[in-house]
């Protein structure tokens, strides 16, 4: 490690080189998390074209713009896209701008390793969303791509989406291992484990569950791939394999996948409620072994997506109670945050706006997987649209508002600007409008009987899917309204100070604004 | 939980932007009319209370911090961040919570799982994208197939109050006796599912799932195919229609002799005029959806049967590809699937149809020789 922190000293006084080549070449965590950043921000708008077009589709009963197949293939790229190019990535971002100065490290630990893993993800998703030029389209079986529609059934470009996702993995698996590096190797003198910033924390967790699961995906896609083109038969009964396989495989993945996309933003947002609640984060200790009985117990609750496929009676059990047991350390940061609110001296920035709307979206959230965990009462809920309320409520307020929250926390330090906070609490007001009318009327839906993944839909499910569209688009358009605020605050705006929040604590708040290029590079004192 | 409770304040502020006559802004889950449905809805609406009650209470201090606590009101920010005894509280209290949940939900899911001495098996069958309904005992099935026109789905014409969940031959089963279905499925995996029963199963192929119902009113029961199986995945309604006991054996005994009465077809004699008339009803039920009811297709995916080589030239050729299908692509083998009859109805009706006027026919004789054969 010394290797690497030693260069870097050196060239301290450099600053970045000038063209394209400077982001091509470069190994500059701020550069490289600027670089995700940006790139998932695109991911989201593509991403959420597809849903604008969905949301179009379902805007009155009978096909109005779109054919069924070409349906399947957005739900699916939507899906896709969202996961894998637009929430982890955020996050991955995220933590190449703040690890290091959370930790008053100079730089990620592998930072040659950290350029390649970010320039894997465009070519990866290049990949993917070519395939929606290729004969017979793009993938059109569901983000969770069961077998064997996506095998025996599935289109040509099936193969293409395999590789894409072989490579996504090496480099999330990448980025992982940068931060684990990172994290318990560059720390400053002083900073113990227990006194990591919460963000580092998570991240930590993440980046174990990620080095965890993601070769298990590569395992599944692996056998999907000799399925199609080499004749096995894993997931072919025909040919004496096992449908349900894929399932229990995809989903030991899938669901400490869902837990990758929200921890990060569960330490973002316990770093942003202490900052503006002026008082200290309640219970520091128990988020951090909340955390990792999170994280432990989403390995064996995956079944709880199966509840319909037939497991033995004793499986449904068992999955039941794990998966309803998570509930108590979620819960426990629940009360943690509404604890470090109690008694502060509260203002509301658009950090902290989007911050209280996670706690309490994120906790609606949380409510229907309770009763989606709830065995007997999931075979009238699996597969319909409160299924889809559900997930959007964990992962639109519950992600992606962590990701906003964390945007507007920081923009100051990364720009040395403020951003425009009449146009910020704007941005957070449409957002907030926009997306609880298209979410939440989801749940009537599912509740009246609405299976997911349909293109058409009967008549009694007409009122909610106009409101939920209606909302969508709301939700859609005000994104563009976070470019341009993030492109105003780039390129001017009041200065910011070193520490422009009054209730902030932590190493990136003694760096001036904006971070200079190299930071750290003699390692801060921690009393 | 009383479980007879009608729906849930069901009605919020009338017709904001409905326009269609069906629509209603129904908030919650229904009861149905199972024993299964009722104790479902009945956890349901246990659970749904619990987060209500625990929302009130996060979201009340939560809200009261907002309002009270705030900088601008001169709020001077306490300096606590630990309490050992509220946070082992607040760890046991929810855990007890759950325990509690999780006694009547093991009970229920245990009865959910007990299709042990069923009165009716029926077996159901997945396939893209229609299911056959196969009464075990009674030695007969049929397909069920959704009837909804192509003109309503492409909003020519009304839509009408059953959009989408119609269907030709509905499910009949008997009311008050303990049915047990067999579910699997022929290509994909799909998903059988009746509300208002509470039966929700899996169509995996090679795999054959149990559940089972006992319903308590007569009446016709409405769903769809619930896991995502292609294309026409959302075209796919499940209808079940619920009968007295009486009602139920005369349907049986009909059934029995129509199936008796099929097997008869393919030693009748048949005429060109018969089976042309046969065939355009097999053709509009079972092909239309891919080559449409004018025989153009939709090249490249689906071909044109009008003037197509195959339809008008080789004889042979059109029987493989009919019975044995095209392994690889959508095209079925519908060998399986329709009766000798219906094979050779749908073979003649191809050939004589739009302009394909070879004259020619094949008799239900033929195709059943034609299958044995191979
Ligand atoms: C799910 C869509 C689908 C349905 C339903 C379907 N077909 Fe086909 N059919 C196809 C496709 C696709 C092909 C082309 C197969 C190939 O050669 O790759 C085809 C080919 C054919 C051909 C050969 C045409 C040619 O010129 O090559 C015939 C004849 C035919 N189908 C008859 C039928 C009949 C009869 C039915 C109803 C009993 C039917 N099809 C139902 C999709 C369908
Ligand atoms: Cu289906």
């Amino acid at each position: 490690m010394s290797a690497v922190i030693d260069t870097h000293a050196q060239d301290h006084h450099h600053g970045p080189a000038k063209g394209f080549t400077r982001w091509l070449y470069t190994t500059n965590h701020k550069d490289i998390g600027s670089m995700y950043l940006i790139f998932s921000f695109a991911m989201f708008l593509l991403g959420g074209t597809m849903a604008m077009v969905i949301r179009a589709e379902l805007f009155q009963p009978g096909l109005q713009i779109v054919e069924p197949e070409f349906f399947n293939q957005m739900t699916t790229m939507h899906g896709l896209i969202m996961v894998f190019g637009a929430v982890m990535p955020a996050f991955v971002g995220l933590a190449n701008w703040m690890i290091p100065m959370m930790i008053g490290a100079p730089d990620m630990a592998l930072p040659r390793m950290n350029n390649w893993s970010f320039w894997l993800l465009p070519a990866a998703f290049l990949i993917l969303i070519s395939t929606l030029f290729m004969p017979g389209g793009a993938p059109n079986f569901g983000w969770t791509f069961y077998a064997p529609l996506s095998t025996t059934y599935g289109p040509p470009s099936t193969t293409f989406f395999i590789f894409a996702v072989h490579i996504m993995g090496v480099s999330s698996i990448m980025g992982a291992i940068n931060v684990i590096a990172t994290i318990l190797n560059l720390r400053a003198p002083g900073m113990t484990l227990m006194k990591m910033p919460l963000f580092v924390w998570t991240w930590l967790i993440t980046a174990f569950l990620l080095i965890a699961v993601m070769p298990v995906l590569a395992g599944v896609v692996t056998m999907m791939l000799m399925d199609i083109n080499f004749g096995t038969s894993f997931f072919n009964a025909a040919g004496g394999g096992d449908p349900v396989l894929f399932q229990h495989v995809f989903w030991f993945f899938g669901h400490p996948e869902v837990y990758i996309m929200i921890l990060p933003a569960f330490g973002a947002v316990s770093e942003i409620i202490p900052a503006f609640s002026r008082k200290p984060l309640f219970g520091y200790a128990s988020m951090v072994y909340a955390v990792g009985a999170i994280a432990l117990l989403s390995f064996v609750v995956w079944a709880h997506h199966m509840f319909t496929v037939g497991i033995p009676l004793a499986g449904e059990l068992f999955f039941m109670y794990a998966t309803m047991l998570i509930a108590v350390p979620t819960g426990v940061k629940v009360f943690n945050w509404v604890a470090t609110m109690f008694r502060g001296a509260l203002s509301f920035e658009a950090p902290m706006l989007f911050a209280v709307a996670f706690v309490i979206l994120f906790t609606i959230g949380g409510f229907s997987g309770l009763m989606l965990a709830v065995a007997p009462a999931d075979f009238q809920y699996h597969d319909t649209y409160f299924v889809v309320a559900h997930f959007h409520y964990v992962l639109v307020p519950g992600a992606i508002f962590g990701i906003f929250a964390s945007a507007y926390y920081w923009l100051p330090k990364w720009t040395g600007h403020m951003y425009d906070e009449t146009l910020a609490q704007t941005h957070f007001w449409l957002s907030f409008v926009g997306m609880n009318l298209a979410f939440f009327p989801m749940h009537f839906l599912g509740l009246a009987g609405m299976p997911r993944r349909i293109p058409d839909y009967a008549l009694q499910f007409a009122d909610f899917n106009m409101v939920s569209s209606i909302g969508a688009f709301m939700f859609g358009a005000t994104q563009l309204l976070f470019l341009f605020i993030v492109v105003k605050c780039v390129r001017g705006g009041e200065k910011a100070a070193a520490k422009p929040w009054e209730g902030a604590e932590g190493l990136e708040w003694t760096l001036p604004s904006p971070a200079p290029y190299h930071t750290f590079a003699t390692p801060p004192e921690i009393k | 939980m009383r479980v007879h409770a009608k729906r849930a304040g069901a009605l919020l502020g009338a017709s904001l932007v409905s326009s269609q006559a069906m629509a209603d802004w129904t908030l919650n889950m229904a009861p149905g009319v199972t024993g299964t449905s009722n104790e479902i809805y009945g956890l349901h609406m246990t659970i749904l209370w619990i987060c209500v009650a625990i929302g009130i209470v996060v979201f009340g201090v939560m809200f009261w911090s907002i309002f009270a606590h705030r900088k601008s009101k001169g709020s001077k920010p306490a300096h606590f961040h630990e309490n050992t005894v509220v946070e082992i509280l607040w760890t046991i209290i929810p855990f007890v919570i759950l325990v509690l949940m999780c006694i009547p939900a093991t009970a229920t899911l245990m009865d959910m799982y007990d299709s042990e001495e069923s009165d009716i098996d029926i077996k159901v069958t997945g396939y893209q994208w229609k299911w056959k309904y196969d009464y075990i005992n009674e030695e007969f099935g049929y397909f069920s197939n959704t009837t909804t026109p192509q003109d309503e789905i492409y909003n020519r014409v009304e839509k009408n109050e059953h959009y989408l969940r119609e269907v030709d031959n509905p499910m009949v089963v008997p009311v008050d006796k303990k049915i047990r279905f067999l579910v699997t499925a022929n290509d994909v995996i799909h998903s059988w599912w009746v509300p208002a029963f509470g039966v929700k199963k899996d169509a995996i192929p090679g795999f054959i799932n149990e559940t089972w119902t006992r319903i308590d009113e007569p009446g016709i029961y409405r769903g769809q195919c619930t896991e995502l199986c292609g294309r026409l995945h959302g075209f796919m309604p499940v209808v079940v229609k619920a009968v007295p006991q009486d009602e139920y054996d005369a349907w049986v005994a009909e059934q029995v002799a129509s199936a008796e009465r099929e097997r008869e077809l393919t030693s009748k004699d048949w005429t060109l005029a018969e089976l042309m008339e046969r065939g355009e009803g097999v053709y509009n039920t079972n092909c239309a959806a891919c080559h449409q009811a004018n025989g153009e297709g939709m090249p490249p995916t689906f071909p044109a049967l009008k003037g197509s080589r195959i339809a008008i030239e080789d004889m042979n050729a059109h029987l493989d590809v009919v019975v044995n299908g095209v392994s690889g692509s959508p095209m079925q083998a519908f060998g399986e699937q329709l009766s000798e009859a219906d094979l050779a109805a749908v073979i003649t009706y191809e050939r004589n149809a739009w302009g394909n006027d070879t004259g020619e026919m094949v008799t239900p004789k033929e195709v059943f020789d034609y299958k044995n054969k191979e």
